[in-house]
């Protein structure tokens, strides 16, 4: 039924589009024999450039300029010159590992709290949604509900993820309610270092999962039945199924996951702002709530540091990036 | 009824003997249904609380309100809240509370005012009924303008999602179907920029729009995001699986590049537009930092900087907060709600590798 | 300095188009947070102001305090923003507000009425008039009367120290069985008045940032030992990193704590919690070896000074500045007046059924004459805000178990000596 209604839908949409885009095609052809193929590709590209420039890229150099130059003011041409003495100071350490020896301890007490929740959320992401996507992919009733019941905190905000789990968490929250109505131990979830770490990471994971779930869902969906068959067939046994003839043909999507989710892992901030505030302590500072409280947040603001970290963090993510590229040509190429 | 009965029991062993993978099966499903809905289902209830009645420890699943009874004392009628009271001779009894002096409740029996009863605060505890605190909902509804807000919140999703879907087709159309010397540069930049939060970029961005003359307008909020690289990047992967040859056919026929584009290949990536569509829906909906900062003015707040006018400096009105949070909610799950198989089988369907 | 020219010959050309045009209602936009009802009560008496003044229509801009915080200074460092701001952030924004000395109908009654704060809104020197205290804060500390009578505990008096009033305060919550013996809020400016109590001075003889001295250090290692032995709650210190904000009200309002070192501007709110729950009193501040000092604060009304439309700010803030309308928003809200002749008579009628808020009100202006001048020169001081982020951020790492107290000593030293730097940039 749905589909009926969504191609509806879409027939309705469809129609002022096809006659605005007809409408404009005596021109376009004009433009077309004028400039030629180039002439078509700059169109096409252009709206999106412009936008892009105008709003990404120059920004980025405003970025750039500010990491280079001191002072609280937020206008660049109220601000001075520096050199490197914002990376200087993120730099200096004398041992990196131990933020406490750097000249900006809780630039690397982010750094390495990042590195932690990284590894941890990503490994979980990709258990739990392969978890979930093989769950879904076998014979259950009401499938599509299912499906649903997973993907519906993805359509929550950030903001309001936290807030809702912060409700539950925090000592006087509806957890430790339950705990003491089933005669547990209260646990101060928000306080204890390792639980507000924990909780970090499962928030974040709830929040995320069900679309990673999707994904390989996607996946498993598109393996051919025979192959099971045969391997039913042969009487192999599930784990050997699983690790012979699902892992290998799914790899492709589980690489897509694990590279969307490490991205958004670096990134990770409003959930876990809202419900940790970066503590208890500096156990759950993040690099993007570092930078924001700093350039932004605090009154006496330092937008120049701020833009050297943040330079810094997207140049770590254009490497991953580049290693992920790199590992698909390959991949392609094998 | 002995159908509906196999279906929901039906499992993987064959004659109804539960095989482990049933047990794992059925717990990963149980746990998913606490785990996905129970946290909002305790949102839609706290957002029914009085503050007071949020701020308690023990919390209470259902919002309560304090029942009270009608007590005429000195020609004088007055509600006052009913409690449950222990006696001093140990019996039980229902009475109205008075007033409290410090530790000391004087309480009086409904159907005897005249006599006042002392009973120690510990020894007494409200009577309460579940009750609606619709408050939450009606005075934000009036004091603010949610009409306004929605318009805005509405005009800010669906420009933005427009906008995003034609600028991002013709980009992706331009980047899959033809090669022209500088396209994997485009494409490096494209992915590097998915890599840079907006909350790190929050004042060069700032100071773009006001040197345009955005803050404060609708505009400055919706431009911004349209530049969407994940779009892009879908929408491209998702053009490349359509064959070279349709598109070879067509100028065949003498069509312009416009009409391929328009009349081939749009309609062909329709699954992929489909979801880059709803995820544009849901992120403006919920875009909350970056519409604070650009507008100032209340007739163009959105729902989401609206609803965090109720945050203070020293004081948080929470009860505010949580309504207007569910109030804003309900038009994503509708969405979701009825599209929601075509929005999980679309994700599943747009080939994303 | 240019841009500044280049928008005054704008404001001209604006002016001149404007003067040319018949008269068209002019637009005074406020930006206003609200913590309670502040909102309300504002937009009913700007109301009245419209219905008597037909050519001025003013927008009140309900916003969130974090649009002030972080919003409202990008767009005053772009010469943009609203034409009057509720603001807590006065001093250093000084260069941002408006002179009005030539706009208000009688500038001598500002200087009396609101001169006594006249300085912490402007830059150092100055003797412009650029705004009033929408209300005036004291800090101080709040008992649960009815925990205190269930243990038997007296409370301690106005003269007591803060060893004796914590003392007191866990003997109620051992007694009581309650999750800790105080709290106070998350926040450098709390921080700030009992450390001042214990002989603390921010302020070197140049005017600079001292390097924290013993009296910080005995406050806060106080604290940081409090919180060790489980006295001092710990969640609301520990459960974030930075500067942010946290108050300990609702572990008062559940009277899980029996002591709660805030402010006068939780009166309102504990009175619409509280209800009738327990008896509340509020207890001033308890004393250092120097002083029993609490802050001053608050939140002022600041007209800005790129508003195109000066003699209509001038209008609205002569109206929200007169005697009865002061008067009147403080009645109704529960706030403390800074206004000197309304202080002077003395006849406020807070508005509040609730016998606890009264008493609470005049205990918190009998406080306001102990405030310390160590402390109350840090309301107009520049580099507060720096000091106190400094404080939060240091002492709740102290607490958390992350930092010893002299490395924290040394790291508040060194950020405080960073934004210095920074600054002069």
């Amino acid at each position: 039924m749905s589909f009926a209604l969504a191609n509806t839908i879409g027939a309705v949409f469809a129609a002022p589009v096809r006659w605005l885009a007809a409408s404009i095609d005596a021109p376009l052809r004009l433009w077309q024999r004028l400039t030629g193929k180039g002439g078509m590709i700059a169109f096409f590209l252009m709206p999106n450039i412009i936008v892009f420039g105008t709003f990404v890229i120059i920004p980025l150099f405003i970025n750039f300029a500010y990491s280079v130059t001191g002072g609280n003011e937020l206008f660049l041409t109220d601000r001075s010159f520096v050199g490197t003495q914002h990376f200087d100071r993120l730099l200096t350490c004398d041992n990196h590992f131990d933020p406490s020896s750097c000249r900006d301890d809780l630039f690397w007490t982010a750094v390495w709290n990042t590195a932690r929740f990284v590894v941890v959320q990503v490994t979980t992401i990709a258990i739990v949604a392969m978890g979930t996507a093989l769950i879904l992919n076998s014979k259950i009733p009401a499938r599509g509900f299912w499906r649903a019941v997973f993907f519906f905190p993805v359509l929550l905000s950030p903001v309001v993820v936290g807030l809702i789990w912060r409700w539950i968490l925090q000592r006087q929250g509806l957890l430790n309610f339950v705990m003491i109505e089933m005669d547990l131990t209260p646990v101060n979830w928000l306080i204890e270092r390792d639980w507000a770490f924990v909780a970090a990471v499962g928030v974040s994971v709830w929040a995320h999962v069900g679309f990673y779930a999707l994904i390989l869902l996607a996946g498993l969906q598109a393996i051919p039945r025979d192959l099971y068959e045969a391997a039913e067939m042969d009487g192999t046994r599930p784990a050997r199924v699983f690790f012979r003839i699902t892992l290998p043909l799914l790899w492709p999507n589980l690489l897509v996951v694990i590279v969307l989710a490490l991205i958004r892992a670096v990134q990770i901030f409003d959930e876990v702002y809202v419900l940790t505030g970066g503590g208890p302590g500096t156990s759950t500072l993040y690099l993007t709530q570092y930078i924001y409280e700093i350039g932004f947040a605090s009154i006496l603001r330092n937008p120049g540091l701020a833009s050297a970290a943040s330079l810094m963090m997207g140049g770590v993510l254009i490497v991953l990036t580049l290693g992920q590229l790199g590992l698909q040509r390959w991949r392609d190429r094998a | 009824m002995s159908r509906i009965a196999t279906f929901l029991t039906r499992r993987r062993g064959d004659g109804g003997r539960w095989h482990w993978t049933d047990v794992v099966t059925w717990l990963w499903l149980g746990a998913g249904l606490i785990l996905m809905f129970g946290p909002a289902i305790w949102l839609v209830l706290s957002s029914f609380k009085t503050p007071a009645q949020l701020a308690e420890f023990p919390p209470t699943i259902l919002p309560y309100v304090s029942e009270t009874v009608a007590v005429t004392l000195n020609g004088e009628t007055r509600n006052l809240p009913l409690y449950d009271v222990i006696l001093s001779d140990g019996s039980a009894d229902q009475l109205a509370e008075l007033r409290r002096v410090g530790t000391v409740a004087q309480m009086i029996d409904p159907a005897d005012p005249e006599t006042v009863i002392k009973v120690p605060i510990t020894d007494r505890r409200p009577v309460r009924e579940v009750g609606f605190a619709w408050d939450n909902y009606l005075k934000p509804l009036e004091a603010f303008n949610f009409g306004q807000y929605l318009y805005n919140s509405v005009f800010v999703t669906v420009t933005a999602t427009i906008i995003t879907l034609i600028t991002n087709s013709m980009a992706a159309f331009a980047l899959s179907k033809y090669e022209f010397r500088g396209r994997n540069a485009v494409l490096l930049i494209i992915v590097a920029t998915l890599m840079i939060p907006l909350s790190v970029n929050l004042v060069p961005l700032y100071s773009v729009i006001s040197t345009l003359g955005l803050q404060n307008t609708l505009w400055g909020v919706i431009l911004p995001t349209v530049a969407t690289p994940t779009g892009v990047f879908l929408l491209r992967q998702y053009m490349l699986t359509i064959p070279d040859e349709l598109i070879e056919a067509a100028r065949m026929d003498k069509a312009s590049e416009w009409q391929i584009y328009y009349r081939i290949v749009l309609p062909l990536t329709a699954p992929a537009l489909a979801v880059l569509a709803i995820f544009s829906v849901v992120w403006r909906w919920n875009d909350f930092l970056w519409p604070l900062i650009v507008l100032s003015r209340k007739e163009l707040f959105t729902l989401q900087v609206g609803l965090n006018t109720f945050a203070g400096e020293l004081n948080v009105q929470w009860h505010y907060i949580l309504a207007m949070t569910v109030a804003t909610m309900i038009p994503v799950v509708i969405v979701f709600v009825f599209l929601q198989r075509f929005i999980t089988t679309g994700i599943a369907g747009t080939g994303l590798k | 300095m240019k841009r500044t020219a280049y928008r005054l010959t704008i404001a001209a050309a604006m002016a001149a188009i404007m003067a040319a045009s018949p008269a068209l209602a002019e637009e005074v936009r406020i930006m206003w947070y609200s913590d309670g009802n502040e909102g309300e009560v504002m937009q009913d008496l700007l109301d009245r102001f419209m219905a008597d003044n037909k050519d001025i229509t003013v927008v009140l801009d309900n916003v969130s305090y974090q649009v002030v915080q972080e919003q409202l200074p990008i767009s005053l460092a772009a010469g943009e923003g609203p034409d009057i701001a509720r603001v807590t952030n006065l001093k250093a924004q000084a260069e941002h507000w408006l002179d009005l000395t030539p706009y208000v109908a009688d500038p001598e009654y500002w200087r009396a009425n609101f001169g006594g704060q006249a300085d912490w809104m402007r830059p150092d020197g100055s003797d412009a008039i650029t705004g009033f205290m929408t209300q005036l804060t004291v800090t101080g500390g709040f008992a649960n009367k009815t925990l205190y009578e269930q243990a038997g505990v007296e409370i301690p008096g106005p003269d007591a120290s803060w060893d004796e009033v914590v003392a007191a305060a866990d003997q109620v919550a051992k007694s009581q069985g309650l999750i800790a013996a105080f709290a106070l809020d998350r926040s450098g400016h709390r921080l700030s008045g009992p450390a001042v109590s214990f002989g603390a001075n921010f302020i070197a003889d140049d005017g600079m940032p001292a390097p924290v001295d013993d009296g910080v250090k005995a406050f806060v290692s106080r604290m940081v030992q409090w919180t060790e032995e489980g006295k001092n709650l710990k969640d609301v210190w520990v459960s974030a990193a930075g500067s942010t904000y946290r108050a300990a009200a609702d572990d008062f309002i559940n009277a899980q704590i029996p002591y709660y070192y805030s402010g006068s501007w939780q009166i309102a709110n504990l009175a619409t919690k509280i209800g009738n729950g327990f008896d509340w009193v509020a207890t001033g501040s308890p004393c250092g070896g120097a002083a029993c000092s609490g802050m001053a604060g608050g939140a002022g009304l600041l007209a800005v000074k790129y508003t195109k439309v000066p003699e209509a700010v001038g209008k609205v803030m002569d109206y929200l500045g007169s005697a009865e309308i002061v008067k009147e928003f403080s009645e109704r809200t529960l706030f403390l007046p800074a206004h000197k002749g309304v202080v002077e008579a003395g006849n406020l009628d807070f508005q509040s059924d609730d016998p606890n808020v009264k008493a609470a009100l005049s205990a918190f202006v009998a406080a306001s004459g102990k405030i310390a001048p160590n402390a109350s020169a840090l309301s107009a001081w520049k580099w507060a805000n720096a000091y106190y982020g400094a404080l939060v951020t240091r002492t709740s790492q102290a607490m958390a178990g992350e930092l010893t107290l002299d490395d924290a000593y040394a790291r508040m030293n060194d950020d405080i000596a960073e934004q210095v730097k920074q600054a002069g940039q």
